[in-house]
């Protein structure tokens, strides 16, 4: 089947401003946007510039603007968006070229909510024991594949890009919930900050954007309720 | 000008491999990390099963056991005393990944989950052991994001979105490598004591593949280009479950979870070809079933497919849970959402409720990089070292995997060997002082990525790639003859010289994916060529290496690692014997 095309391009090295191209592409309906994509970079221009790798929807390269929502374009199939698309880059973050976001800023708030265990307890020669109820606590903000579709969905982002923004929350949760940390409080400290959890006005954009269903507005009111009692238990 | 840049080690990839073994050499000398993406896209976060050791804690199990599966399962092409090395070194491996965080599934006492896995058995082949250890089935997306948390906890320095264009190799002794900034299009030439290539594989060298768009085998190509060999590279593992068509990857777990492959007439076929494991035998096994079934015409609707059947009905009226108990529906889905949701993204199809349409998938290169058990680079069959040249993970052949990797087994290869490969490497980088640089380092590398450039041919790198690509699933897949692999290594010659007429539409310098692409093209086409070379050499069968011409294993003959190298501009083979330490070659069955 014929789709069409519109896409948002930007080559610094020849334009001043964003434009659109536009193009006519043969897909079939249990095709990817993905590989509409590739259809027009591999075959029709060359220049289109995207980010992309595993293809199905778990390394977190391809996540864009598509029909106005934020989605991997791997994991999204034309049957389900139809045969006009339109795709741009992911909102709130400086384009690089095309649909290739800066995604520095992104990242360095991602390291700033301490993203790794601390436990300065010696653990022995086996595994530290977690029961299967304490394991669960935080199983689905472990789903997380730092894509950026929920942070560049969110309102209160796109008014203040100094908001750490609902994937670095994410994360956080996935820290201050796991039983074998040892950092609850400055974790809690962190999310407290005036750049914190309390810019989150619970639009709900991230859940619906997350590619991966994870309940982030849920994830988020969680750290919330725990920075409010001042522990995670 | 390039820019320069100098550090003790060098680590090339951030995959499993490469930042486990950054995270051990970091913390005794000066390292860096360079990938082509941002480390968290890299392909171990695709892994979805599990990672195997003995730990014991559902049933009794020992590292004797899983030493002996890894060999059976490498259809005894496997290196003996490095698989010994896998089966000890997993179990502290394992319990370092939970102690760095590492989110493992849980038994009522806390301690690791472990499930079944192809091919891993107790006593020595008797019945299937719960051996993997999981995080649900996105095991390889825990350790990929553990690891990363655990470098950025560390300090470790990264380069990402580099991409690098040349091994700085001279007189058998490795200086570093050139690289360009996928960013700005400038050269930067890494001088360094040690560089270590976690790459990864190279499956986008075939049609249907679970690969990533990115795993073009560029860190073992630029190793072929300056004349280090490759090692058993005609070995190369499809995977039986992958989507119809797309290729992607269902995990072996549904299996260990007790889902069975069915045909149009709804047998469970398995039961034919490997009576003990049936459908947990091994991914080789099983995908040349599949083959089998589909030439006899018993393909779904007389096509290229199967089911495989994760119903549970269809799981408790052949009692293949794990032990044979009684599973229910929500227990499958709390074992596999991921598996589950692609299904029904990718194919619309509800797992609970119908068969899902599979074909073997291209998925894992045993070949590569030859090393010894430290990780360090062989320049030849007879074991001479590359000074300060090391590899881990996918890109390179131990050979701990022989002529079929068991399920599992990359990512504990990931993580003993990227682990042994990082200590190695800061070991050296200690008492080594560093090599100088040949003059113009980025020379080649520029004049490389130029010629592609400014390249003003009819040839269009995407064409080349479909051609390549449907030549190797034709004539170098599941089954193999002389002929028909002598006629695509002819047709990969031409595609080779096409190569040479190529021209791409993207001139610039910023984030020039085109030029990329065009040059990751070139590695995929040496690749397959020393691919097709090896497969049409070994005259006989073994493990995924399939010959219709020469349908047994041939140990007084093949018995034997394959090296290939490019000498003088043709490729030369050599062997090296496989060292059998305590498992005598014996017939394999499942």
């Amino acid at each position: 089947m014929k789709v069409h095309l519109k896409i948002q391009r930007f080559d610094p090295e020849k334009e001043a401003r964003p434009y659109w191209s536009e193009h006519d592409v043969d897909v079939a309906e249990t095709d990817r946007v993905l590989d509409a994509l590739h259809q027009v970079k591999w075959f029709h221009d060359g220049t289109l510039t995207l980010r992309r790798s595993c293809a199905h929807g778990i390394c977190g390269s391809d996540a864009m603007r598509i029909n106005g929502k934020n989605a991997l374009a791997c994991k999204l199939l034309i049957k389900d968006v139809g045969k006009k698309i339109t795709v741009q880059p992911l909102l709130g973050l400086p384009i690089i070229k095309d649909l290739v976001v800066d995604m520095e800023s992104f990242f360095a708030k991602y390291r700033s909510v301490k993203p790794y265990l601390v436990n300065d307890d010696d653990p022995g020669e086996r595994e530290r024991l977690q029961s299967p109820e304490d394991r669960a606590r935080f199983d689905d903000t472990t789903k997380c594949i730092l894509c950026a579709a929920c942070t560049t969905s969110c309102p209160a982002f796109w008014a203040n890009d100094e908001y750490v923004g609902p994937a670095a929350i994410v994360q956080s949760h996935r820290f201050i919930f796991d039983s074998r940390d040892q950092i609850t409080d400055q974790r809690l400290e962190i999310m407290a900050d005036t750049m914190g959890v309390w810019r989150c006005r619970t639009a709900f954009n991230c859940l619906e954007a997350c590619p991966r269903g994870i309940d982030v507005t849920r994830a988020i009111n969680e750290v919330k309720l725990a920075v409010m009692k001042g522990k995670a238990r | 000008m390039a820019k320069h840049h100098q550090f003790d080690a060098l680590v090339v990839g951030a995959g499993g491999a490469g930042l486990m073994a950054a995270l051990h050499a970091s913390r005794q000398v000066n390292t860096a990390v360079i990938s082509k993406l941002y480390p968290t896209r890299s392909h171990t976060g695709t892994a979805q099963g599990g990672i195997a050791a003995p730990l014991g804690n559902m049933e009794p199990d020992n590292w004797e056991w899983y030493m002996y599966d890894t060999i059976k399962g490498g259809d005894y092409l496997v290196d003996q005393d490095a698989a010994e090395i896998l089966a000890k070194d997993s179990i502290d491996a394992i319990i370092e990944l939970e102690h760095m965080g590492l989110p493992f599934d849980r038994t009522r006492e806390g301690k690791i989950e472990q499930r079944r896995f192809g091919g891993h058995t107790s006593n020595f082949g008797e019945a299937p052991v719960m051996r993997s250890c999981k995080a649900a089935d996105r095991t390889g997306h825990m350790i990929l994001q553990t690891l990363y948390q655990q470098c950025i906890k560390q300090n470790v320095k990264f380069f990402d979105e580099f991409q690098v264009i040349d091994l700085l190799v001279q007189d058998n002794v490795c200086r570093g490598v050139v690289t360009v900034e996928i960013l700005t299009g400038e050269m930067h030439v890494f001088h360094a004591k040690a560089v270590l290539l976690a790459v990864g594989g190279f499956g986008r060298v075939w049609q249907v593949t679970s690969n990533a768009h990115s795993l073009t085998g560029d860190g073992v190509a630029i190793c072929f280009r300056r004349g280090l060999p490759l090692e058993d590279m005609e070995f190369f593992q499809f995977h039986p479950t992958g989507i119809y068509k797309m290729g992607i990857l269902l995990s072996e777990a549904l299996r260990g979870e007790g889902a069975v492959f069915v045909n149009d007439r709804g047998e469970r076929f398995m039961e034919r070809y490997a009576p003990t494991m049936k459908d947990l035998a091994s991914r080789d096994v099983c995908s040349r079933s599949i083959y089998l079934e589909v030439r006899e015409g018993r393909g779904i609707g007389g096509k290229d497919y199967v089911h495989i059947d994760a119903r549970p009905e269809t799981i408790n009226r052949y009692q293949s849970g794990p032990g044979g108990k009684t599973v229910t529906a929500e227990h499958l889905e709390a074992a596999l959402p991921d598996v589950f949701e692609m299904a029904r993204v990718y194919l619309g199809v509800e797992p609970l409720k119908q068969g899902i349409p599979i074909q073997p998938t291209a998925h894992y290169a045993m070949g590569g990089i030859p090393t010894d058990n430290d990780g360090r680079a062989l320049a030849d069959a007879q074991g001479t070292l590359v000074r300060g040249l090391f590899a881990a993970g996918e890109c390179a052949c131990v050979s701990v995997h022989g002529a079929n990797r068991l399920g599992t087994n990359s990512l504990v290869d990931l993580v003993v060997f990227g682990r042994r490969g990082g200590k190695a490497m800061a070991d050296f980088c200690r008492q080594a002082d560093f090599a100088p640089l040949p003059a113009n380092p980025e020379a080649p590398a520029v004049a490389d990525l130029d010629r592609i450039r400014s390249g003003t041919g009819k040839e269009k790198p995407g064409r080349l790639r479909d051609e390549m690509q449907t030549v190797m699933m034709q004539h170098v897949g599941v089954f193999r003859e002389g002929p028909s692999v002598q006629q695509a290594l002819e047709a990969l010659r031409e595609l080779k010289e096409r190569f040479q007429r190529i021209s791409i539409d993207d001139k610039g310098q910023k984030f020039n994916t085109d030029l990329y692409e065009a040059w990751e093209l070139g590695c995929l086409l040496d690749l397959a060529e020393v691919t097709a070379h090896s497969a049409l050499i070994r005259t006989e069968s073994r493990g995924a290496h399939w010959r219709e011409d020469f349908p047994r294993r041939d140990d007084a003959n093949w018995l034997k690692h394959t090296f290939v190298a490019l000498k003088d501009g043709s490729l030369e083979t050599t062997y090296k014997p496989v060292t059998i330490t305590r498992f005598e070659p014996k017939e394999r069955t499942y």
